[in-house]
């Protein structure tokens, strides 16, 4: 054990020594579910349309020190699963304090680790970053938004299969007439003549398409439900309804002033 | 499960009470309008010819001739800036959408009078019409 401590104590220095730069203030962060989109009357009787994001509660399951693990985060989850779904390091990680095994152990003498005591989580992910005051066990809910104008959605994409160059890349085919034969929805050329002969890496083509990760950034965070759980967030996120997505408060800086204030700049350009 | 969630989230666009009408009625729609600081009212009179979508995003489209133009439009029925809805006259529709209204001008344009027994006819509805043209 000691041993292990002393390695562990060792591999934390040389991180600390390799990564010069402290760790970054963790954002705000809540795993979700996408439920669909609908669309909501504002204040002025404008419609918005939104997303709707079930988020939370979400327990803290673990928190990551860079002194103990070489990066500093905090690893929370969302939605039960049932125990016998789960296996057994994610059922020790979450199990109860008061178990007999963990009793065993503690009368062994083997320190006792702080246990988020929930059930074992389907979608489970870390937030880097340093989490003041973050405990093992804390449940976060959509309360930790309030105040929050602006998040980051990431989720993954819908799948769209082997998908042609037109739907994947955007790029435009070919006539619809005029010689063209069958290839209407084809790219043109690939490269050029003998010199090189061969066609360069990377050349955009048909394929996989979808099924990524992907995030949709400075989303304007329109209503919270505290008592559903729910986010209202505008416009749309990525991947199929039910799909799991992870909010974050937004790190993109935004540009002085409101977008309203930006647009009367424009204007006063203009003149 | 989604959809008792979004229907939740609606919820609070809807309004309580929501304007009754029906397809082929001529109406008039009272629209909440800014003019610089001021709100005020505009009134859009016609014959609504469909409506589509459910719950909050539930709309209805209404037609008129304006200078020997068909217009047409679109309004949300939840929306707050539609204040009142009232129903000049009744026409008989067989059909859900009156898109061949579109491709019909002058007196082919006109709906069949719905006449209520209970109500004792459409003698009334007839009389606010033209009692609203006298006073506009």
């Amino acid at each position: 054990m000691a041993s292990a401590d002393m390695a562990r104590v060792a591999t934390a220095i040389i991180m600390a020594a390799l990564t010069k730069t402290p760790e970054k203030k963790g954002r705000k962060g809540l795993l979700g579910r996408k439920v669909g989109m609908t669309q909501i009357f504002d204040a002025n009787g404008t419609v918005v349309p939104v997303t709707v994001i079930e988020a939370g509660p979400c327990p803290v399951m673990t928190v990551r020190s860079s002194d103990r693990d070489g990066y500093a985060a905090v690893q929370i989850g969302f939605l039960d699963k049932p125990r016998r779904l789960a296996s057994k390091s994610i059922r020790g990680q979450v199990a109860k304090l008061d178990s007999r095994r963990a009793k065993r152990r503690a009368e062994g003498g083997v320190p006792v680790v702080p246990k988020a005591d929930c059930e074992p989580q389907r979608f489970v992910r870390e937030l880097r970053g340093t989490y003041e005051g973050a405990e093992v066990g804390q449940v976060l809910t959509v309360d930790l938004f309030e105040g929050v104008e602006f998040v980051d959605v990431t989720g993954t994409t819908k799948g769209r299969g082997t998908a042609g160059v037109m739907k994947r890349h955007g790029f435009k085919g070919q006539r619809a007439s005029h010689g063209v034969k069958k290839v209407h929805r084809h790219q043109g050329g690939t490269g050029m003549n003998t010199s090189p002969g061969r066609v360069f890496k990377g050349k955009r083509m048909a394929g996989r398409y979808g099924n990524e990760r992907s995030t949709m950034r400075n989303v304007k965070l329109v209503r919270i439900d505290k008592e559903q759980n729910l986010l209202l967030v505008r416009g749309a996120v990525p991947g199929p309804n039910g799909s799991y997505v992870t909010v974050m408060q937004t790190n993109k800086i935004r540009r002085v002033g409101t977008p309203a204030a930006t647009a009367g700049k424009k204007k006063a350009g203009g003149k | 499960m989604n959809h008792k969630i979004l229907a939740a989230v609606e919820a609070s666009s809807l309004k309580s009470e929501v304007p009754s009408f029906q397809i082929g009625d001529t109406v008039d729609v009272h629209t909440r309008i800014l003019e610089g600081e001021k709100e005020r009212v505009q009134i859009f009179n016609g014959v609504v010819i469909a409506k589509s979508g459910t719950g909050s995003r539930e709309m209805f489209t209404v037609r008129r001739i304006v200078a020997g133009e068909g217009v047409e439009r679109k309004f949300p029925i939840h929306s707050p800036k539609v204040a009142k809805v009232d129903v000049k006259r009744s026409g008989i529709s067989r059909r859900a959408k009156l898109y061949y209204l579109r491709d019909r001008a002058g007196k082919s344009t006109r709906l069949r009078e719905k006449r209520d027994e209970t109500t004792g006819g459409a003698a009334k509805p007839v009389g606010k019409t033209k009692k609203a043209a006298a006073t506009t």
